[in-house]
């Protein structure tokens, strides 16, 4: 807020010439202390306001006249002739202040430490109160700022605070309860109310404060920040703060006990605690007292529970002297770096073939295997297991099945399987979505199972397993199945099909991933307003996956997600068309076979290819990305699966192998569909990575297109 | 309604500062030159909050708030004292007499709004 200073300096010019007349008047009678008392407060509002508006010269000397002329008022310095002297000489100094602050000429400042000097000097016991005032002049009120938001992630920490604040406190005009909500603004806060000390009707004061309350408050924010909430009344209070969780805190650690809370806020006595629970006997002996089960029984469990209880010890300590915790960011940085280096290794093994230098290329091939097994460990750091998010989901099955009515039990297999940390983050809201679907349209309610000779308990299972360089994730049910035909004459009748499309069961399975397909009758909170399952879609082609779809109906439904092991890195194909270069995933490459003018002639221009018989369509990526140049008498043809059908890529040459490290094409391309990034060759040039499921999607597309603009 | 606040301050230059930041906030200000002629004035009209000098001509912020604590209208209405002493006698006379809180001058508007969220909510 920006505040106009005229407002001071018109007061102050006022008070100033005031103040003269004051000074005069007292040298006069040097006893009235109301004249002392009128030149103190001019001096006292020159400072307070000087500060405020920004003149902090002006309240810094100032201050030294108001200090002396406390003294004054307290009778400890009587008024001399030196004392008017400096004073009026101060109250000059203070205007030549204010008039170099609207362009007038500086101030001496030799001047204003005389003056200083001589007031000092003035001080009994040598003006040592002056460098100690000059100090509270910057005193400023407690930072009362709000903390936006009041919000605590994971590494806040978790206060318990008691505040009893005394009988009297609203006789000062303190609302205890706005200090409630003052905390609130730290973080989130649990507050009890004690009122044990609350007297009956007859007996109550209503203008006494008797509650008491324990708040339990967890905030980024320090202790300091807890304690300036009750800084107006620390006094009339008794507070106790105390850590009781912090990022300190073993998160293993089990929570404190009931007692031992009681205890620690000195509730109860360590001694009645053990009398009552010395007074229960445990759970086993009360068990077999009531004749529920034998005593041996309960001893043999007792053991069990033992055992396990030092396993998971004895683990636990295991896994904490050999695991490092470590900041994911770190890790990204890792995996940058190693990026840049396989680069760089690229480059040089290209260079020391072209060179021809044995012992360079024997260097060159050393640093190509060592810069491998740096990215396959790198890679491997960054690996998470799965059963985490599995296991996740448990809470979501069991709300979402005890909301609808349904009775399911969530099974999972492969919770070690690891995966990227990015593409595990990434994967929790397209399995949210998945498993909701399963148990909203999949899972059948209990009785129509029963009916249908269903175990009436429905099965949701999740699993997880590699399979190359892909990891396969399966969402299971054995619910009713989807029905083919059926999602395909929804999908006519909402348009997003034209009614005489021909589709594989499959293919209809699919249009559950279409935006707003929907196949609920009704809409529940759980599903069925037909968003969901085009962010599963998304998001999985986001993670350059792929969904798979199959179900049977009555029998039960796997979606199966195939996912890269990492983003990062891929291993590449690179190829060349004229000068361009491109680089396919060679997870995806199954064969390279030539292409003849003449098989071209032979199929009379139609993009299909004889392999072994089985013919193959083709795209060719000169004619696709308007390469400039000649095809060669031969070219390759790179024939890779996509979407479980063999595709042919008409390229001039195949390079080779190459150890891709992809980097984003950036905002300004993000709509280049049909690439997935780019990448740095050994040469310095760039090649773009080639999205060979959204190529086909492309090319199908505007064939159908043309066909239709064909007919008439 | 807009809740109402007096400022006491024999410097206008510091009422039309807290003025001008507590308007600003919404809330509707009064003013107050000096401890009689605010206690005249709060006598008539209610406010819902008192920020006042501790060093006045005629009557000092402590007198004022002591007499505005032993009106009943006024018993339990926050006051906050404005004061450039931060030693701890000044507030203890100042928290003795009834004062809620305290803002040490010089302050920014957002200090002074902050204090008047924390007694005033």
């Amino acid at each position: 807020m920006e505040i106009d200073t005229s407002a001071f300096t018109e007061e102050a010019y006022e008070l100033l010439s005031e103040l003269e007349d004051s000074l005069l008047e007292l040298e006069e009678a040097p006893e009235d202390e109301d004249l002392i008392g009128r030149v103190f407060r001019a001096m006292h509002t020159i400072k307070g306001s000087g500060a405020m508006f920004g003149f902090d010269d002006i309240a810094e000397f100032t201050h030294e006249v108001e200090t002396v002329f406390d003294m004054v008022r307290g009778g400890s310095i009587p008024v001399t002739k030196t004392l008017i002297d400096l004073t009026l000489a101060a109250r000059d100094q203070i205007r030549s202040m204010l008039d170099a602050s609207a362009g007038g000429d500086p101030p001496d400042e030799a001047k204003a430490q005389t003056i200083i000097t001589g007031l000092r000097a003035l001080v009994p016991g040598g003006g040592g109160g002056g460098d100690e005032g000059s100090a509270n002049a910057q005193v400023t009120t407690p930072d009362t700022q709000q903390t936006g938001g009041g919000k605590a992630d994971d590494k806040a920490t978790t206060f318990r605070i008691t505040l009893a604040p005394s009988e009297d406190i609203f006789a000062n005009g303190t609302n205890p309860v706005l200090l409630l909500y003052e905390l609130q603004d730290l973080g989130p806060c649990n507050v009890v109310a004690r009122l044990g000390d609350l007297p009956h009707f007859e007996e109550l004061d209503f203008e006494k404060c008797y509650t008491r309350w324990d708040i339990i408050l967890s905030t980024n924010e320090g202790e300091n920040a807890i304690r300036d909430v009750f800084i107006f009344v620390e006094d009339e209070c008794e507070i106790d703060i105390r850590v009781i969780d912090d990022d300190d805190s073993f998160d293993d650690e089990t929570p404190k006990k009931l007692g031992e809370i009681l205890i620690e806020r000195g509730d109860i006595k360590p001694e009645q605690l053990d009398q009552v629970l010395h007074a229960q006997a445990p759970l086993g002996e009360r068990l077999v007292q009531a004749g529920v089960v034998g005593a041996e029984k309960v001893k043999s469990a007792l053991v069990e529970q033992k055992v396990v209880q030092e396993k998971r010890d004895n683990r636990k300590k295991a896994s904490a002297s050999t695991s490092l915790r470590v900041p994911s960011e770190k890790l990204d940085v890792l995996v940058d770096l190693v990026g840049e280096l396989v680069t760089v290794q690229a480059r040089l093994t290209q260079t020391s073939i072209s060179t021809h230098d044995h012992d360079l290329q024997l260097i060159a091939e050393e640093v190509e295997r060592l810069t491998g097994e740096l990215r396959d460990n790198t890679m491997s750091i960054r690996m998470l297991a799965i059963g985490t998010t599995f296991n996740k989901f448990r809470r979501l099955v069991r709300d979402l099945s005890k909301e609808l009515g349904k009775e399911i039990e969530m099974t999972t297999a492969g919770a070690d399987t690891e995966l990227d940390k990015t593409v595990i983050d990434q994967l929790n809201d397209p399995l949210i979505h998945i498993i909701r679907n399963s148990i909203d349209h999949g899972v059948e309610p209990p009785d129509v199972r029963e009916a249908a000779n269903k175990p009436r308990v429905g099965k949701v299972h999740l699993s997880a397993e590699h399979s190359g360089a892909s990891v396969l994730i399966k969402v299971m049910d054995d619910g009713k199945g989807l029905d083919a035909a059926l999602l395909k004459r929804k999908a006519i009748e909402k348009g997003q099909l034209p009614a005489d499309a021909e589709l594989s069961d499959k293919e209809c399975y699919m249009l559950i991933f279409g935006a707003g397909f929907s196949m609920a009758e009704k809409i529940t909170n759980v599903s069925g307003r037909g968003v969901g399952m085009d962010v599963v879609r998304k998001s999985i082609d986001a993670l350059r996956g792929s969904i798979d779809v199959q179900s049977e109906i009555g029998v039960g439904t796997t979606i199966t997600l195939k996912l890269p092991l990492t983003l990062a890195i891929i291993e590449g194909l690179l190829v060349k068309v004229g000068d361009e270069s491109f680089i396919l995933p060679l997870a995806a490459v199954e064969e390279c076979v030539e292409l003849t003018r003449k098989d071209v002639s032979d199929t009379h221009g139609r993009h299909v290819i004889n392999v072994r018989d089985v013919i193959v369509p083709y795209i060719r990526i000169r004619d696709r990305f308007e390469v400039k140049g000649n095809s060669p008498e031969v070219e390759q043809i790179v024939i890779a699966e996509v979407n479980e059908r063999r595709v042919g890529f008409v390229v001039d040459h195949v390079i080779g192998q190459h150890q891709t490290v992809i980097k984003s094409l950036g905002k300004n391309f993000e709509h280049s569909d049909e690439f997935s990034g780019a990448t740095i060759l050994g040469d310095g040039s760039v090649a773009l990575i080639l999205d060979l499921q959204r190529m086909v999607q492309f090319v199908q597309v505007e064939e159908v297109d043309e066909l239709n603009a064909g007919q008439p | 309604m807009a809740k109402k606040i007096m400022t006491v301050d024999d410097s206008s230059s510091v009422r039309q500062m807290v003025g001008l930041t507590l308007k600003g906030a919404g809330y509707d200000v009064s003013e107050g030159v000096d401890g009689q002629d605010a206690l005249n004035k709060l006598k008539t009209a209610q406010v819902d909050m008192v920020v006042t000098d501790l060093n006045m001509p005629n009557m000092d912020g402590i007198t004022l708030i002591r007499e505005l604590r032993a009106l009943p209208q006024y018993k339990f209405t926050p006051i906050v004292m404005l004061t450039t002493e931060s030693q701890a006698t000044r507030k203890q006379e100042g928290k003795s007499a009834g004062a809620t809180g305290w803002i040490v001058k010089p302050f920014k508007p957002d200090q002074l709004l902050g204090v008047v969220k924390k007694v005033l909510g």
